[in-house]
């Protein structure tokens, strides 16, 4: 229901008291308000949807699905062998 | 003695200005302004031999040129694009390589244009000239001729700016049989490179969208790409141009003038990675996305080799790509293998290709 | 760091996931994606093309213009009409067809509509044109509404009088709620969606999971989120267990962004909503609070409604509720299309019909 992607931000100001930014998505750079993520930093990814931030993101590495994806590899390398999986 | 002669009383008429900055209803008068605005400004950037002899029509002494065994082609296409200036291009390039590159999918070699320009009162005239310089140097890269011209004004409000309506003139050896009808089983498809960029661009350009990036359109005449590739595979069976709709679009249309299923593989093809991005960002697709320096070709899957060699070797084609071929007799559908190996079935871009945020 | 969705890794990884949901899988489940931009996703890549027969998942009502209802297009409509108003909106509202025409239709009658990326681009115009009334009609659930909330306040610090907006935001645990009452309910699990839970966390959806026993697990985008969304689900179910768990966690915490969700708290109050082609579901909609009620413009500007009327070939509500398939639809692919589209979810891409339509493998 809600288009959103990830982009780095590069610049932070205000506008009329408002917390904007630019942020840089692979090479295209839009204008973000970020008064929904005040905390957000120059250099820190966004998840941005209609111009604004929803969220900054996190640092997942301990995260349950990187959790599910080792075990699995783990789980189809005895498995199946190093066979290519379908 | 001094002589004072009587100062003259009553009405008099002011002359017109004739150095105006802007496009003004007298312009389309058909009188002095006209013709002034059709030296001063259009011969200047367009005028040749035969547009200079300003007759009503233009006198083509063809028969010296056209080989026997050709037949002519004739194509016309109006351009009207909000802005009229972009990254990579402006109304002015694109009047010029669309027609040309119409002319040139049949196989054919585009020779002569003819312009119309309707503008709109108040359209200023150093935007004119721009747009004419750029019209003239595409129309030198391609080496076509605007051999007849006409311009009319309408009142401020009533278009926008600038329409420019071209037709090209043409010909083409009787032994190519390149159409959109000609599509079999077996044939390879190339892309000629990435697509998506003039869409991106001109949205870009439009600014209600808000983002700034280094996208720039493929605005660019076809037709030197294509006399080279016919050189080396006479045996073509398709050249389209996927122009509005995109690729999926012109794709679509292919295979159901063909009666054909075309399969394509994703990851084969190609777009920019700030196309890209711009196009997730926007919720667009980039299959669908207008091009205007992107050539189809669809030939034999003996011919695919040296057609795409060929290709590589112009500017116009560094990137090209086999993206697909043509799988089967059908009533004319277009499949997509994805990453995944799944398989996605794609139809013609339906209305406007709208920007979605939810 | 912007992972590339169908890079040769991710791709394997998905495969894998796939191989272990056959593996596990062992009887039928209907999996419920609510979200639209899921079901987009899910039918580009052809990700239900690679679940075993028994997994079948059926299309949510999470797409906004979707379930827009007919009472408040016509209402958009009609504002639009109004001389001097600048009607904005998401490009995916225009073509939203109303019982007699949609927003490009109006503005084919004369009517100023322009289409804004977001709602802050709506405000600049009423800057620029204060001889105008800018309206913006608010789509969109919890996912967007912290934007318009945040609007609505920079509207303020300005001090604008001429911008409104039309509320038409949705909310998503309601409508999970009347799913699970329904009677001829089969979801058995739910792909909680990703940005949603961004902005709200997912507290909010463990009394349900608990209180219907269906397990539910927060989920994003990409064909990877997708595959293990579905598989963490498929182990809850086979396992008998119904909690709410995250498979979003880069961007996604229990608790949500709590400033967004501030800021709608702030502006926003939960108020009833009728759905399109499901009716009214108590409290699932937002209204503006007393503060901020001057900035409606259903009340700014005196629109008589006459009565409504759906296409009555058009199945869209049984379709929303995931009752059934688009291509049980006796109008799909041939009367209803994208290029004329006889309800919404044929219009939006992320609406089912149009996503089946697009997207789904003929023959």
């Amino acid at each position: 229901m809600c288009l959103g992607i990830p982009g780095k931000v590069i610049e932070i100001y205000e506008i009329d008291g408002t917390l904007m930014s630019k942020v840089d998505f692979d090479g295209v750079v839009q204008e973000v308000c970020i008064a929904t993520t005040p905390d957000a930093q120059v250099g820190q990814y966004i998840l941005v949807h209609a111009g604004f931030a929803l969220n900054v993101l996190s640092d997942h590495e301990a995260s349950e699905t990187l959790k599910i994806l080792k075990d699995l590899q783990k789980f189809n390398k005895d498995y199946y062998g190093d066979q290519e999986i379908r | 003695m001094d002589v004072n002669f009587p100062v003259m009383e009553g009405p008099v008429c002011p002359i017109p200005i004739s150095q105006h900055q802007h496009i003004v209803i007298g312009h389309g008068s058909g009188g002095v302004l006209t013709h002034d605005l059709i030296r001063n400004v259009f011969q200047k950037h367009l005028g040749n031999v035969i547009l200079n002899q300003g007759n009503d029509a233009a006198l083509l002494r063809m028969w010296q040129e056209i080989p026997e065994e050709q037949n002519l082609v004739v194509s016309t296409d109006a351009h009207i694009v909000s802005p009229l200036f972009f990254a990579g291009g402006d109304i002015g390039r694109l009047a010029i390589c669309g027609t040309v590159n119409d002319v040139s999918m049949l196989g054919a070699v585009p020779k002569f244009l003819t312009a119309t320009f309707i503008l709109e009162e108040g359209f200023p005239i150093s935007d004119l000239e721009c747009i004419l310089v750029s019209m003239a140097k595409a129309a030198e890269e391609a080496q076509v001729k605007i051999v007849a011209a006409d311009t009319k004004v309408t009142e401020k409000g009533k278009s926008d700016g600038i329409f420019i309506s071209t037709t090209g003139i043409g010909w083409v050896d009787r032994q190519y049989q390149i159409s959109g009808q000609s599509a079999l089983p077996g044939d390879v498809v190339i892309l000629s490179g990435p697509i998506g960029n003039h869409g991106i661009a001109v949205a870009e350009a439009r600014g209600n969208l808000g983002f700034r990036s280094q996208i720039q359109s493929d605005v660019a005449p076809l037709n030197s790409m294509i006399a080279a590739l016919l050189g080396a595979v006479p045996n073509v069976h398709v050249l389209r141009d996927p122009t509005r709709g995109g690729l999926a679009t012109t794709l679509v249309e292919i295979a159901c003038q063909s009666k054909v299923t075309i399969r394509l593989q994703e990851e084969s093809i190609p777009v920019d990675r700030d196309v890209r991005s711009a196009c997730e960002m926007l919720g667009l697709d980039p299959l669908f996305m207008a091009n205007e320096g992107k050539l189809i070709v669809i030939v034999p899957s003996d011919n695919a080799e040296l057609a795409l060699e060929t290709l590589r070797k112009h500017p116009y084609g560094q990137k090209a790509v086999p993206i697909g071929f043509v799988e089967s007799v059908s009533d004319g559908q277009l499949l997509l293998k994805t990453p995944l190996g799944t398989t996605r079935h794609l139809d013609m871009l339906a209305g406007e290709m709208l920007p979605r945020i939810c | 760091m912007t992972v590339n969705k169908t890079s040769p890794e991710s791709i394997r990884q998905t495969k894998a996931v796939m191989e272990e949901i056959r593996r596990i899988t062992t009887r039928p489940w209907n999996i419920m994606e609510i979200c639209g931009g899921q079901t987009h996703s899910i039918m580009e890549y052809g990700l239900d093309q690679l679940l075993p027969e028994e997994i079948n998942l059926i299309h949510g009502p999470g797409c906004p213009v979707c379930v827009t209802s007919l009472e408040l297009i016509e209402r958009a409509l009609q504002i639009a009409a109004v001389p001097g108003v600048i009607f904005t909106s998401f490009g995916d509202m225009l073509r939203v067809p109303g019982s007699s025409s949609d927003l490009f239709g109006a503005r084919a009658r004369g009517a100023d509509v322009r289409l804004v990326y977001s709602p802050l681009d709506a405000v600049k115009l009423a800057q620029e044109n204060p001889d105008k009334q800018v309206v913006f009609f608010a789509v969109g659930f919890e996912t967007t509404v912290p934007a318009i909330a945040a609007s609505l306040l920079h509207t303020e610090k300005l001090g604008l009088k001429n911008f409104s907006i039309l509320p038409a935001n949705v909310l998503v645990p309601p409508a999970m709620h009347a799913i699970l009452q329904s009677p001829d309910n089969r979801v058995n699990a739910f792909l909680a969606a990703g940005h949603v839970c961004a902005i709200m966390g997912y507290w909010q959806y463990e009394p349900i999971a608990e209180k219907y026993q269906t397990p539910m697990v927060v989920t994003g985008f990409d064909p990877l989120d997708l595959a293990i969304g579905i598989l963490m689900n498929i182990r809850q179910l086979e396992e008998g267990r119904y909690e709410v768990e995250n498979a979003y966690p880069r961007y996604v915490t229990r608790a949500g962004n709590l400033t967004a969700q501030g800021m709608i708290n702030q502006v926003f109050k939960p108020v009833d909503r009728q759905w399109r082609g499901i009716g009214t579901i108590p409290l699932s909609g937002l209204g503006l609070k007393e503060a901020y009620s001057h900035f409606d413009a259903g009340t700014r500007f005196d629109i008589q409604l006459a009565q409504l009327q759906e296409s009555p070939l058009c199945i869209a509500g049984s379709v929303l509720r995931g009752v059934a398939k688009p291509i049980n639809c006796y109008a799909f692919g041939t009367l209803c299309t994208p290029s004329n589209p006889l309800g919404a979810p044929m219009v939006s891409a992320e609406g089912a019909c149009s996503a089946y339509y697009r997207y789904h493998k003929v023959n």
